[in-house]
């Protein structure tokens, strides 16, 4: 049950990948990006019960941790980006 | 005081939760870690009643039963919709006046929109959130005003 | 007997659970917009991520990982929100306009708004 609950994610994962790989524009490449890294913490979370092993709950949450931080960085980036061209621009 | 009671409290928590060693030298380095926080924090100015609003902890659990039957009926519906295709789906933004007297109510309300598949909050303008709907039933559910109503109520 | 029917209650949730989560990938791919991505994105994140969470919770009993389950879920429920709002506030500030054609024609204010922007 575990192991197909893990191959639903990992289907979950290749989608989000595509989406990522075709996105017309840069947000929903982010947006792809940011569901991705929230299905590898469900992922994380479910090969702790698959494997036995109780260490990978403790990585999921930190990757939970580092997948928000990520993305929070990523927009700010590209929001200070875009605004320093149109500054630019004018 | 009683903000710094809390935050410690809940920090403790977090670090007994995450540690799971139980011998006195760890949890010492807790007790000394939690106190370096919150001294940080109160340092930082953070420990009020904005960061730890402790008044609405017992009016909150009823209203997060609601929001959760909520976000799973909205599920169901955006579902449907992925299901049924795009011709199914009509985005549309809209405005609701959040009509909460704190900040703390203002945050609530505009999360628990976000929470709910089928409404994003997209921008606060004063006291107007900006809302980006999926479909006409979505946003009916939002012009109901039910989910501001409970949220006033949260806030006190 | 208590264990079988907590094994079974695990098993229907871990299923529905993956299914929300297929739902919201398949939607990531099929809807037209960014706009409409994040509600299929938010669908995973909800509703997907809390009821795989629940099915790990009933195999896990009253332990420490059923702590650290409830700790993940809080925290992707409250980091899910708050990034999907960051996304939509950054797609709305770089110039990309929601697509609402039926709001334009019924509502002048909401028209004003997406003018402005």
């Amino acid at each position: 049950m575990f192991a197909a609950t893990a191959l639903a994610l990992l289907v979950v994962m290749a989608l989000a990948l595509a989406r990522a790989f075709l996105g017309p524009t840069l947000y929903d490449r982010i947006l792809a990006v940011n569901n991705f890294g929230t299905k590898t913490v469900l992922l994380l979370a479910v090969m702790d019960f698959l494997s036995g092993r109780p260490d990978f709950l403790d990585i999921a949450i930190v990757y939970a941790l580092i997948n928000f931080i990520s993305v929070i960085g990523v927009l700010r980036f590209f929001e200070y980006a875009q605004q320093k061209t149109v500054e630019q621009g004018e | 005081m009683r903000h710094a009671l809390a935050l410690s409290l809940l920090l403790s928590c977090f670090w007994l939760v995450n540690s799971g060693h139980y011998t006195p030298l760890i949890l010492s380095f807790m007790v000394a870690s939690v106190f370096f926080v919150v001294v940080l924090s109160h340092a930082m100015d953070v420990v009020d009643g904005e960061a730890q609003p402790l008044h609405i902890t017992f009016r909150l659990p009823v209203y997060v039963i609601w929001l959760a039957k909520e976000v799973f009926l909205a599920n169901i519906a955006v579902a449907a919709c992925v299901w049924r295709g795009p011709g199914s789906i009509s985005p549309r933004t809209i405005r609701v006046r959040a009509s909460q007297n704190t900040d703390v109510g203002v945050v609530i309300y505009a999360n628990s929109i976000t929470l709910t598949p089928g409404t994003v909050s997209i921008d606060l303008e004063g006291k107007d959130i900006v809302v980006h709907a999926l479909t006409e039933a979505a946003e009916a559910d939002l012009l109901t005003g039910e989910m501001d109503r409970r949220v006033c109520r949260v806030e006190g | 007997m208590i264990d079988m029917l907590l094994d079974i209650l695990s098993w229907g949730l871990l299923i529905s659970g993956a299914f929300f989560c297929l739902t919201g990938g398949i939607g990531l791919i099929r809807f037209p917009e960014f706009f409409s991505r994040i509600h299929a994105a938010s669908l995973t994140d909800t509703l997907g991520a809390s009821l795989i969470l629940m099915g790990l919770m009933f195999q896990a009993g009253i332990s420490l990982t059923l702590a650290k389950l409830i700790m993940i879920m809080i925290l992707s429920l409250i980091a899910g929100t708050t990034a999907s709002h960051a996304m939509a506030k950054a797609a709305l500030k770089s110039g990309m306009c929601p697509l609402d054609q039926a709001a334009l024609s019924r509502r002048p204010e909401v028209k004003s708004y997406t003018d402005k922007t």
